[in-house]
């Protein structure tokens, strides 16, 4: 047993890092190449800006042919000079197809779209950590970057390339190929992800004929995610996605779209991963509110449904969240939903964990909910009082205590007689308990 | 609906159903699992009229009360008076199957798969079926999930035009748009096929078949592949070739890994599914590709069922398929980059010698095995270690002992406590395999070892396995190996070592009789109760209750009555405690203590758990210096 080093004796953890920072090294996985052949080696072509005006467009064709080779990248020793050549060729297309005009005939759409099928679409290999964590490991990056990189690069600039015609383009630029698309988006790679963004970004500005296809999928990729797998890599960037095209939806909003937000981003807020995700699912979510208030109501409800029972760190979001969509609320609309969800805020400023609370009663600072509350004060106020009071005496962490005393204040300067009546029936200790503390003046 | 008869007696019932409307979570979730209890009081009648209606009602409530009603209602056909009255239950669990929680939409199915076999057949066409209908039509994709599973209960009691019907909703569904559905119907669909006529499984199920196996989403092919082993089941022989083994042929070779490791993973239950002419033509090359496949995963699916495919191959040619086909890649996969695909055949690689025979197993597994035990992933050796029992059968374990015993005395040393753990466990295995001479020169040191070693839990371990040792080679054997050495730990300077003495005694004096316990262990557990360490004293405690019914009655009231009494008025109180629990409840000798029960104390503290209070701990770190586990 003298193999086994005193740290280790003491802490059998320590070998677990030990593990994770080995496996991180190595953390490359590719499944682009599939292939048992072996790749035949590249012949590098004559460059496209010496060729002659005529043959230049059989040139770009023969180039885009030679880019469907593909190779090893696990093995990084194996075809040196050709990948090099591959590599080189990407780049000089990309360059070719961003500054020249009239390099987008006709007949290169077919070549082009397969040139970059063939090394994009892939089946996307087992995770080399079957327990990924997002939050926590390393993602695997993928070992077919150096060429894969460049052709999303051109990808990009073939649709951004002022001839496009997606006339032409919609041939190929298919359903098809948009679901082979969405499925890239579960790569652990964020650089893959990142590319796939911008791509699909353009491609649902381009196709309008693709766009309920791509928001249909969208949706089922995101039901799968939160009834079926509770994995998928790509939720943050779709959402990113999904938040402009909402921006741009003309109102009044089609059943499909209100369907879309009740049935698939109020339960997205349900997944175990949302830290990953929530910025951008709040942001998707206040839009449509901007866009039609009314949503307002059931939008609150069901995230008072989903309000997280354990996870603090969820219900700190919950809390952020609720916060943004009270910055564009209506006051209709929050006369609605007041009661349950003053509820729930009361439950969340008597919570034990102090970021919980804190997050709560930062309300108190928000000078538009102030008034929301000041003018249904008769309605929360009692609500809150219970809660507030038990806290002020309670709480464990004195920063709690001193903002509880100040948001205790700030109701009282709302209304008074309220306040005390409130202050009566709760309890034994009169209002000069409080001001024994010297945190509140009699005037009010 | 509560109480309004003012009826006393229905009134812990009135409280109930207020509960069902309370506005606490989990006073309605109390209340829903006693929904039984609510029906009965109320009676059949009402529970129809007046309970059901409100229970369809409140379906908008949260998923955890939902999941409760779901399955309360699949238990309620009596409470609504009998088959005769079980329709009235549909209208909720219709509600129910089409909410979004998926815990809640499955468990409604199964209720509903429950209460429609009390249907009529009648009732079935008039309730149930329709209600297939409108779920398979549904608006949201949850609905039609749900009627997936529920065509399978109700097609083979309904008529033949009600049939027709349902055969239309499956194909439906089976080429919905969303892949959900989809996918939902591609896992009910073998179950499907097995209720279907033979022309209709030809004529229908094989084309959907044909279509979900080549759908667009890899997680919708993969379960047409679960699919095809009850299909292929199903189908006379003649017509399998024809009819399943070009889409069978084609998962095996489809471009997703996740559809290749589904085939791997179901691969014997398609061999036999297919039969011995298939499987020689067909899966032998298949099954080869998938132990050679790009990823690791498919590999070690496939290395898994390396055993039961050789075994279920026909018999007539078994060892030349193995040997020219199966080996090979085999041998490949001995020295895989990956430790899962090496330790998933390291668990069923010994196997194959009782299908190959000694001397194929000699010559071509053997270096195999020895490979393996030397192979760099301590899981890997494990799994060999731990299947060492096959190989016994056919070859004898001398032919391993030479690269046996390395491995073993590594992985004894591994410095993870759980690989430690692991081989601990196998010893007793390995000492019967091996014999007692060959255990007392090689292993008996390395058991010893671990009664020493810095976690408890391999401590633990190592008391049992000396008691499994004792059991297999006899007191003799332990008298004159084990026992001096335990004993001989009691003067250890560490009082863990100490304890361990004591652990020891416990788990050893039955397996050694009363004359080793009598005369050589009690002795020294006596003596050590005279420790300066409170932990020791009270584990002396512990071990007299423990062996006390092993000695007899003489010993107990000369030598171990005295020292108990003099522990129960020791000055640390978990002593004082263990010590009158000892005198008190003396297992099945309590006739003999009875005169003791005069002694016994007011118990100080009654509701001492056995772990350490502060105050011990502190008292053994003053002792003993700073030695904890």
């Amino acid at each position: 047993m003298s193999a086994i080093s005193a740290s280790e004796k003491v802490d059998g953890f320590t070998r677990k890092s030990m593990r994770k920072a080995q496996k991180q090294r190595k953390s490359q996985g590719s499944s682009q190449y599939r292939t048992h052949t072996a790749p035949v080696e590249l012949s590098p072509l004559p460059q496209l800006k010496d060729a002659p005006s005529t043959e230049q467009q059989e040139l770009f064709t023969q180039k885009l042919q030679q880019c469907c080779m593909l190779f090893d990248f696990l093995d990084s020793v194996t075809d040196l000079k050709s990948k090099e050549i591959k590599r080189a060729t990407l780049n000089e297309l990309v360059d070719y197809v961003s500054t020249n005009r009239g390099v987008l005939v006709e007949p290169a759409y077919p070549e082009i779209t397969n040139m970059i099928c063939t090394n994009i679409f892939r089946i996307l290999p087992p995770s080399e950590n079957p327990d990924f964590d997002p939050e926590e490991d390393e993602p695997t990056l993928e070992a077919a970057w150096p060429h894969i990189q460049l052709v999303y690069e051109f990808l990009l600039r073939f649709l951004e390339n002022p001839d496009f015609q997606p006339s032409i383009a919609k041939r190929y630029i298919d359903q098809k190929f948009v679901l082979q698309l969405l499925e890239l988006f579960d790569s652990e790679d964020p650089r893959e992800r990142d590319f796939l963004k911008t791509i699909l970004h353009r491609i649902y500005g381009k196709f309008l004929g693709l766009r309920a296809f791509i928001r249909k999928q969208i949706n089922n990729i995101f039901l799968r995610f939160i009834y079926e797998t509770e994995h998928f890599n790509g939720v943050a960037e779709l959402l990113e996605i999904l938040g402009s095209i909402i921006n741009g939806f003309a109102l009044p909003l089609k059943a499909e779209h209100k369907q879309f937000l009740m049935k698939v981003l109020i339960p997205l807020h349900t997944a175990k991963g949302l830290a990953l995700f929530h910025a951008q699912l709040a942001y998707c979510v206040v839009q449509f509110l901007e866009k039609d208030p009314t949503l307002t109501e059931p939008v609150i409800r069901g995230l008072l449904k989903f309000w997280p029972k354990t996870c603090s760190q969820k219900e700190v979001m919950f809390l952020g969240e609720i916060e943004e969509i009270l910055d564009v609320i209506e006051p209709t609309q929050f006369k609605k939903i007041q009661e349950p969800l003053f509820k729930q805020i009361s439950k969340c400023v008597t919570n034990p964990h102090f970021q919980v609370a804190e997050r709560a009663l930062y309300f108190w600072n928000n000078e538009y909910i102030l008034s929301l509350i000041e003018e249904n004060i008769d309605k929360i106020l009692p609500i809150m009082f219970g809660s507030l009071y038990r806290i002020s005496k309670e709480h464990w962490n004195p920063t709690i205590v001193a903002l509880v005393y100040n948001v205790l204040k700030t109701l009282m300067e709302m209304n008074c007689t309220l306040f005390d009546e409130l202050t009566d029936s709760n309890t034994r200790f009169p209002v000069v308990f409080l001001l024994s503390k010297g945190k509140m003046s009699l005037k009010c | 609906m509560a109480g309004a008869d003012g009826d006393d007696s229905l009134y812990p019932i009135a409280v109930l159903i207020d509960e069902l409307r309370n506005e606490d979570v989990q006073l309605r979730l109390n209340s829903i699992k006693k929904l039984s209890t609510i029906a009965l009081a109320l009676g059949v009648e009402r529970t129809r009229t007046e309970l059901l209606p409100f229970l369809t009602d409140t379906i908008y409530d949260e998923d955890e009360v939902l999941l409760a009603l779901a399955e309360q209602l699949g238990n309620f056909t009596m409470l609504v008076g009998g088959p005769e009255y079980v329709h009235c239950l549909l209208p909720p669990l219709e509600s129910l199957a089409t909410v979004e929680e998926t815990v809640v939409r499955d468990k409604a199915v199964e209720s509903l798969r429950k209460i429609s076999q009390e249907h009529s057949p009648v009732d079935l066409e008039v309730h149930f079926e329709p209600l297939v209908k409108r779920l398979a039509s549904g608006d949201w994709f949850t609905s039609r999930t749900s009627a997936c599973g529920l065509f399978s209960v109700c097609y083979p009691r309904v008529s033949s035009t009600v049939k027709a019907e349902i055969r239309q909703h499956f194909r439906t569904l089976c080429s919905d748009d969303t892949p959900m559905v989809r996918r939902a119907a591609a896992s009910k669909l073998g179950e499907f096929a097995k209720v279907l006529e033979l022309e209709y499984v030809k004529s229908d199920i094989i084309s959907l078949f044909t279509a979900l196996a080549s759908d667009e989403q890899d997680s919708v092919r993969l379960l047409a592949v679960e699919a095809c082993v009850s299909i292929a089941t199903l189908l006379p022989q003649e017509d399998l070739e024809t009819l399943v083994m070009p889409t069978l042929r084609q998962a095996a070779e489809d471009k997703s890994w996740r559809v290749r490791y589904m085939v791997a993973d179901k691969f014997s239950e398609l061999q036999k599914a297919v039969g011995p002419e298939i499987t020689k033509n067909d899966l032998v090359p298949a099954f080869q590709n998938l132990l050679k496949d790009c990823e690791a995963e498919v590999r070690a699916a496939a290395a898994n069922k390396v055993k039961e495919f050789c075994e279920n191959l026909p018999e007539d040619n078994r060892e030349q398929i193995i040997m020219t086909h199966i080996l090979p890649c085999v041998k490949e996969l001995v020295s895989d980059t990956n430790q899962h695909v090496k330790s998933a055949l390291a668990s069923v690689i010994m196997g194959l010698s009782t299908i190959l025979g000694k001397d194929n197993t000699i010559e071509h597994l053997l270096p195999l095995f020895l490979a393996q035990l030397k192979d760099e992933c301590p899981e890997v050796r494990l799994n060999i270690i731990s299947n060492l029992d096959c190989v016994n059968e056919v070859i004898g374990i001398r032919q391993l002992s030479q690269s046996l015993l390395p491995a073993i005395v590594e992985l004894a040393e591994d410095a993870k406590w759980r690989v430690r753990l692991a081989i601990i466990e196998y010893m007793p295995l390995l000492a019967g395999q091996l014999g007692v001479e060959f255990f007392d020169e090689k292993l008996n040191t390395l058991c010893m070892a671990w009664l020493i070693d810095h976690v408890y839990a391999i401590r633990e371990a190592a008391t049992c396995n000396l008691m499994k040792l004792v059991e297999k080679f006899g007191a003799e054997w332990a008298q004159n190996t084990i026992v001096p050495k335990v004993l001989g730990m009691a003067n250890d300077p560490n009082y863990l070592h100490r304890m361990t003495t004591l652990f020891c005694i416990n788990a050893l004096s039955k397996a050694c009789g009363q004359e080793i316990t009598t005369k050589q262990m009690l002795p020294v557990v006596l003596k050590m109760s005279n420790d300066q360490v409170a932990n020791v004293r009270f584990n002396v405690a512990k071990s007299l209750q423990k062996i006390g019914p092993i000695l007899d009655s003489n010993a107990l009231q000369t030598e171990v009555k005295p020292v108990l009494e003099k522990l129960a008025s020791d000055t640390d109180m978990d002593v004082k405690y263990f010590a009158q629990e000892a005198i008190s409840v003396p297992p099945s000798h309590s006739s003999l203590f009875t005169p003791l029960a005069a002694v016994i104390l007011e118990p100080q503290s009654p509701q001492r758990t056995t772990t350490f209070s502060p105050s011990v701990r502190w008292k053994v770190l003053a002792a003993d210096g700073a030695t904890s586990c």
